[in-house]
């Protein structure tokens, strides 16, 4: 028990979190996803995803979060999301000009609809998920030497 | 364009003498001078919500310079030109008067709708876009620009924490700085 508790919080935190912490991330990508169609988008989307690892590192400690998502794949996410933005809005000059809504319209209120704008969402969702979850592991596993001999 | 030619030329006049000139000051206030340019030359490209944006930022930047680069406070000069120095302040404030008279006739009257723009977006959103939600149909089609803006801002803005806290570079003789779990 006490090796459980250096590794997170309580296990009655710990069972909450593993009952919410999908749920969470679903949440998260449905706002994503329907950015086009209902309030939220890719910013609102990509924090809430990014929360729910935090979530699961606050509860579960930073093994199991950064076993979940390594530091590495976080930085790659980050950078991946920047570049499928821009590169969606070089595209538009495949057929006219910068940030061209290229693909077809669609029918509105549907999910498969409005052109680039639902791709947007994802690109900015990953960006700022992973670009939030980034900071919040490189001030989680900075640590002083005068701190951890206390 | 003549005038957009006038202020890159301006421009790059400022930027050489900013580089060329050996006080430190000065190339402070050349560099000003080339930040108000490009500000105008946003006017002049119709742009008028970034040349706010570049004029406040300039101006900031400007104070911050000159306060960086003054070893110590500037005297007041009381003697010697002082008449010139006084007329020439009488002649600055009367242009700007001036301008600023002939700028303020020409701006609609207070209160008056000017949403021009705004109601285009609410009436063309949905058929041009196909996005019901109008917000996103703002953000990522027609002000795109400004997303992408954004998007670099907090790019750069994660590059600037991870620059910060990371291992190396942050060590002092006295203390050691260790990332775990690396």
């Amino acid at each position: 028990m006490s090796r459980e508790r250096e590794q997170g919080m309580t296990v009655i935190v710990k069972t909450i979190t593993r009952l919410t912490v999908g749920l969470i991330l679903l949440y998260g990508i449905y706002i994503l996803s329907h950015g086009h169609v209902s309030p939220g988008g890719g910013f609102a989307g990509g924090v809430i995803i990014a929360l729910s690892f935090v979530h699961l590192m606050l509860a579960y400690g930073k093994e199991v979060a950064l076993g979940k998502l390594p530091k590495a794949a976080t930085f790659f996410f980050e950078s991946m999301g920047a570049l499928l933005f821009l590169g969606i809005a070089l595209f538009g000059f495949t057929s006219g000009y910068f940030f061209l809504n290229f693909i077809s319209k669609g029918e509105p209120f549907r999910l498969f609809s409005a052109g680039i704008i639902p791709l947007c969402n994802i690109a900015i969702s990953l960006k700022v998920g992973a670009g939030l979850f980034a900071i919040f592991i490189a001030l989680v596993l900075l640590r002083f030497e005068s701190e951890n001999k206390e | 364009m003549l005038e957009l030619y006038i202020l890159l030329i301006f421009m790059i006049l400022g930027a050489i003498i900013a580089i060329e000139v050996k006080d430190m000051l000065s190339s402070v206030v050349a560099v000003g001078a080339v930040g108000l340019g490009l500000s105008m030359a946003f006017l002049v490209l119709k742009a008028p919500d970034l040349a706010i944006t570049q004029l406040v930022v300039e101006i900031l930047a400007l104070i911050i310079l000159i306060r960086a680069t003054l070893k110590k406070d500037l005297p007041f000069s009381t003697s010697g030109r002082w008449l010139f120095n006084t007329l020439v302040t009488i002649g600055f404030i009367a242009v700007f008067l001036f301008a600023a008279w002939k700028c303020l006739k020409d701006i609609p009257e207070f209160g008056y709708p000017t949403m021009r723009v705004a109601s285009t977006y609410l009436k063309e959103g949905l058929p041009k876009t196909g996005a019901a939600n109008i917000v996103a149909s703002i953000i990522l089609d027609y002000r795109a620009y400004d997303t992408l803006g954004e998007a670099t801002v907090l790019f750069t803005a994660v590059i600037g924490v991870l620059a910060i806290v990371r291992r190396i570079g942050r060590k002092k003789p006295g203390e050691t700085v260790k990332e775990e779990n690396e």
